[in-house]
């Protein structure tokens, strides 16, 4: 067989089975992604003999003969093609890892095709732009600005990696070639709840190629937890690298370590387990009941697990004022329970990494990770070693969404290095990604609000039944989170909370973009928009009468108190007015009766730190080409950071973006980074970068030999940031189908660095928050094992499944953050189940109490109200 | 994804040349399901594109589709102006769940041996009154309405070695009036339900599928009322057969069943010939 790639010969042959994907990959074409490598995505897409494929489900062999072209074949000699340089003007991407396949795909339709983009990309997911930028690069739009030097803060520059992400170019995670590379695959648990009595790898040991099998006998006995966090303090201890008791479907079992996956693979099966099983419970409320499994016996308070017995991993209870008897003399009152789902983040690179020792015994681990420095630091725990022997790095991540903010590979990818010596590289497959990683906590929420007759809220109070599934990584924090900010945005003299999160049998929960709130505000936001609909009051004027205003304390009754959040710039007042102007103007459409229209808002207030601290250090340092060198710790994952670095620190030092060489995430280059979460990357990484670039200016300014300054920021004093969405929907009473006729979302993100990144952010948060609100949920079955785990089931929203966003900007400037600005990479998300519930209120006179409302969740009840379909 | 289990292709051109069918094998048409999931079970893959079956064939009286002809190829034929169902071709390709990439490999035959519940190649062959071609494992040859084909959620009348080499297609079913109708739980997902109904002198014909385990048939005579209607699809097609997965609950399924066979039987009644 002899393949014909970008007009290059190759002679070598693939395996029997193997599809074109990895066999262009192992050619050398990475531009060539891997997102589900079932057929779904798209990001894998290349040209056989000039037409679009997906090459995961092409099998190599079919590819003898035929021309194929993948992202780096597509530029000519005189430049690269049209269809790159229109992605590249309209900045048509993010985390950029779809995007080879999208350009792909676009440059191959025709003009019918593409007046039908719906149908057209429905074979194309992007999980960060919420496809507008990809429309406008279709249309030929161009949204990026240039800048005078010292003038980029504020300005629409694009993100200095486009042109390696529009050619195929941009390293993510698994795009280097290694000599001598071995390969881990994961035999995991089929069980969700055993003890393991023995295992018997000495079949997969035996086998040629197979260098070693990894168990629980093989790793430290060393509790951690895997979410990551400044203060390790935050998360319970209840985890091990490998344990001799399994507690969900899918949990690590064992890892073969191979000359190839397919070795692997079969060695996994080989490897014979005996389980004692143990009786599992899956669904929260049994879990704290009495008598029910208990799923981590042995930890104590201790291990900060609050009470194991009762399968409560934390909890907080607290009262202000007294509720009951607000609620016993208030004018009007509400009381609903509200149900969310487990998601997943589904961003398309999937976790895993290549870890090597190097020549000076360094153990280096090329991850994809939010988190590279606190990572470092728990494998230089873990494995007892200095931490200068261990560098964690990313170079550009796939997407992240909170779901890399946790350490699920790194640990084991070490141990397979430290036992090997040889270079190893662990990719996640979709399914894994799926049943093993984390997902949102699912959420039980009982909300009661009372107000007084003249519309002054008189009582709020939360119940909140959190699952954190079987370990609880970012599950007090995440449960503190929700009860936090959306009841602390708004004035009430009497408030209480009672929150638990519960350990259950089933794949863990961990951090995602909100990190509570939205399930939380889908509860809260709908007990303030039928109090204001009892009352006659407008949404817009009840919310504007009770939230807090600056100088007013955020109060909470949960969790730990903090005193470092200050107001630091207003704009929910303007959000709010942008959006009511907003849903004024009327929509027109062509729907029939069966439509019932309504308009929802709902409105969130984040913290723009999370608390106990988050660090960055940075540095900046003169080139002798007249540039900088400015080394960031934090992570680029599409959330702009690189781009918005650069813009604050060209803005400090009067020169261009282009004399500013970013250094990034890589523990090497020294200092600390906290990491990429809790939207920090500009709030908290910026201010550094802004630090650092004020002293070297002084330092220059005073000794012009002055080469170098460090940068730091603590992460406190935090300020707030705040969101308001609005949407128009209709309804259709004889099918339950959902469209959506006006989504609009205001956002006071302080003073904005770059507005057209920024409206991609919220754009992005919207869509994907849509895609909870409307389409996803992992199903998991009565035995705790996820029904649904690959894309063409768990339905990501694809191009025809996302309204466009209007985004409004408020105009305020922030007294903490770097040069005005806040932090807006996690809120966009937040009040959008909310806004949409509360709009299905409006236009059907149904409170519908639990995401995702699809068709044949909400139909029922408007069956029984409007009648037969 | 690889299948890496897989350590040999055998690549038949004629039927004689079809190897002994054995534990391990898989017919390879399109392979966009098969290299979708793991197949660990797989050492072989009976490779069909060396037969050479032409995709696409017109008689005077059918239209035989072999098994191997694409989605995209399906899509693209050029029917006469007398074949006024033919909408329903390009109607049905696009209830795939999956894009017109998608249907460049992924073939005719695959889709309806996949036996889903949603398959739109079964929903248009069935109500096109299509017939299958089985080349039996024991070298005989057998024939089956594509309508008692597929028997329920994956699964279909194929024994192990049986091969689906064609679909034939009366042309008389292109020369009906006819109706579709199509919904999911997305705006372009997979199929919750897809109904298609025809009209002629013979009477109104309706296919129900994706909305039950396998595709159901109901003919009568005239064009009923709508009470008469819904009473022989509630008659025809009990609870238990609408279908549960993610893609939509039965009893939703069934409501939009009904809810599609009335807009179809409204359409056709303003057809009436």
């Amino acid at each position: 067989m002899s393949f014909e790639i970008n007009g290059h010969s190759f002679s070598q042959q693939p395996q029997t089975g193997q599809c074109l994907r990895t066999f262009l990959r192992e050619l050398g074409h990475f531009g060539v992604k891997k997102g589900c490598d079932a057929g779904d995505c798209g990001a894998c897409t290349v040209l056989l003999d000039g037409e679009p494929v997906h090459s995961c489900i092409i099998p190599a062999f079919r590819a003898d003969g035929h021309a194929v072209t993948t992202i780096e074949g597509l530029a000519s000699e005189v430049g690269i093609h049209p269809m790159q340089q229109a992605f590249l003007d309209a900045q048509g991407f993010q985390c950029g890892f779809c995007t080879s396949g999208m350009i792909v795909t676009c440059a191959s339709l025709n003009q019918a095709q593409r007046a039908d983009l719906g149908a057209s990309l429905k074979g194309n997911l992007c999980r960060c732009t919420g496809y507008r930028t990809i429309e406008d690069a279709l249309d030929g739009k161009s949204n990026v600005e240039d800048a005078e030097p010292g003038a980029a803060f504020g300005r629409s520059l694009p993100a200095p990696a486009g042109p390696q992400v529009v050619t195929g170019k941009a390293r993510y995670t698994f795009d280097v070639a290694m000599d001598g590379l071995l390969h881990i695959k994961m035999l995991r648990s089929p069980h969700p709840h055993a003890r393991i009595i023995s295992i018997d790898s000495s079949a997969a040991r035996a086998m040629p190629g197979v260098h070693a099998v990894l168990t629980h006998a093989d790793t430290p006995t060393t509790l951690f937890s895997t979410a990551r966090h400044e203060i390790d303090a935050m998360d319970p201890e209840d985890t091990r690298i490998l344990d001799d008791t399994v507690r969900f479907i899918g949990q690590k079992v064992a890892a073969v370590v191979a000359d190839s996956e397919a070795i692997a693979e079969e060695a996994c099966r080989r490897i014979d387990v005996v389980y004692d099983i143990l009786p599992a419970v899956f669904d929260p409320a049994a879990a704290v009941a009495s008598g029910a499994p208990v799923i981590h016996p042995d930890k104590t308070p201790g291990h900060r697990v609050s009470n194991a017995i009762r399968n409560i991993v934390a909890e907080t209870h607290g009262e202000f004022g007294d509720v009951a008897a607000a609620l016993a003399s208030s004018a009007v009152t509400y009381e609903g329970t509200f149900t969310t789902q487990r998601v997943q983040h589904g961003h398309l690179e999937t976790h895993g990494g290549i870890a090597w020792l190097d020549a000076g015994g360094i153990l280096n681990i090329r991850s994809s990770t939010q988190t590279p420095f606190l990572t470092r630091r728990a494998l230089a725990q873990l494995y007892d070693l200095p931490s200068d022997k261990v560098r964690v790095f990313c170079e550009r991540v796939g997407g992240g969404f909170g779901g890399k903010q946790e350490m699920f590979v790194e640990d084991i990818l070490a141990l397979a290095a430290l036992k090997t010596g040889r270079p190893v590289k662990w990719e996640l497959t979709r399914e894994e990604q799926f049943i093993a990683t984390s997902t949102r906590h699912p959420m039980r929420v009982t909300v009661k609000a009372g107000a007084d007759k003249h519309g002054k809220l008189t009582a709020l109070q939360l119940d909140v039944l959190s699952n954190t599934g079987a370990y609880g990584n970012h599950a007090g924090p995440v449960l503190f989170h929700a009860c936090g900010e959306s009841l602390g945005v708004y004035n009430c003299a009497n408030k209480k909370v009672d929150a638990v999160v519960a350990y259950t049998n089933t794949v863990p929960a961990g951090a995602f973009r909100g990190y509570g709130l939205p399930q939380t505000l889908f509860a809260v936001e709908a007990a303030i928009d039928d109090l204001a609909k009892q009352l006659g009051i407008s949404p817009y004027d009840f919310r504007r009468h009770n939230v807090i205003k600056p100088g007013d304390p955020m109060l909470s009754p949960a969790g730990t108190h903090y005193d470092d959040v200050t107001i630091g710039s207003y704009g929910l007042d303007q959000c709010l007015d942008l959006v009511e102007r907003a849903m004024e103007i009327e929509t027109k459409h062509d729907l029939d009766d069966d439509w019932l229209i309504g308009d929802g808002i709902a409105l969130t207030m984040i913290d723009t730190v999370p608390p106990q601290g988050h660090i960055a250090e940075v540095v900046i340092a003169k080139r002798d080409d007249g540039g900088y060198d400015l080394t960031v710790g934090t992570a680029e994952f599409g959330n702009g950071t690189a781009t918005v670095h650069r813009q604050i620190a060209a803005t400090t030092l009067g020169c261009s973006v282009e004399q500013i060489h970013l250094r990034q995430s890589d523990t090497r280059n020294g200092g600390h980074d906290t990491g990429a979460y809790g939207s920090a990357g500009t709030f908290v990484a910026g201010k550094a970068t802004h630090d650092a670039a004020q002293k070297l200016v002084a330092a220059m300014q005073a000794d012009s030999n002055a080469r170098s300054a460090t940068g730091t920021s603590g992460g406190t004093p935090r300020s707030v940031a705040f969101n308001v969405q609005g949407f128009r929907v209709a309804v259709n009473k004889g099918t339950g189908a959902i469209k959506v006729l006006k989504s609009v979302q205001a956002a006071d993100a302080g003073a904005v660095a770059n507005p057209m990144q920024l409206r991609g952010q919220i754009e992005g948060g919207v869509a994907q928050s849509l895609g909870a609100t409307l389409y996803e949920e992992m199903v998991i079955d009565d035995r705790g094992r996820v029904v649904n785990p690959k894309f063409r089931d768990y339905h990501l929203p694809s191009f025809a499944d996302l309204p466009r966003t209007d985004v409004y900007f408020a105009d305020t400037y922030d007294a903490i953050g770097p040069l005005g600005a806040k932090s807006m990479s996690e809120s966009p998300y937040n009040p959008v189940a909310a806004a949409m519930g509360n709009a299905l209120f409006d236009a059907t006179g149904i409170r519908f109490t639990q995401v995702p409302f699809k068709p044949d969740r909400i139909f029922p009840e408007l069956q029984k109200k409007f009648g037969k379909a | 994804m690889d299948l890496n289990t897989v350590t040999s292709v055998a690549r038949p051109t004629t039927r004689e040349q079809l190897p002994t069918w054995s534990a391990g094998d898989a017919w390879l048409a399109g392979g966009t399901w098969l290299f979708s999931e793991p197949q660990t079970h797989l050492t072989r893959l009976i490779d069909l594109t060396d037969l050479k079956w032409p995709a696409l064939t017109v008689t005077d009286k059918e239209l035989q589709i072999a098994a191997t002809c694409t989605v995209a190829q399906l899509d693209a034929l050029p029917c006469p102006p007398d074949w006024i169902a033919s909408p329903l071709i390009n109607q049905c390709c696009r209830a795939f769940l999956a894009s017109f990439k998608i249907w460049k490999t992924a073939t005719v035959g695959g889709n309806l041996c996949m036996s889903l519940p949603a398959g739109p190649m079964i929903a248009l062959t069935a109500a096109l009154d299509g017939v299958c071609t089985i080349w039996k494992a024991d070298g005989s040859v057998d024939t089956i309405d594509v309508v008692d084909f597929v028997t329920g959620d994956q699964s279909n009348v194929l024994m192990p070695g049986d091969l689906l080499r064609s679909i034939a297609i009366p042309l008389a079913a292109f020369k009906r009036r006819s109706a579709f109708r199509q919904i999911s739980l997305t705006p372009v997902g997979r199929s919750a339900a897809l109904l298609i109904g025809s009209l002629d002198e013979d009477g109104l014909r309706l296919t129900i599928t994706a909305s039950t385990k396998r595709p159901v048939r109901i003919a009568l005579p005239t064009l009923p009322d709508t009470d008469t209607f819904e009473e022989a699809i509630l008659d025809r097609v009990p609870d238990n057969l609408y279908h549960d997965d993610v893609h939509g609950k039965p009893a939703w399924r069934k409501q939009m069943t009904l809810r599609l066979a009335e807009e179809i039987r409204a359409e056709l009644q303003g057809f009436r010939p």
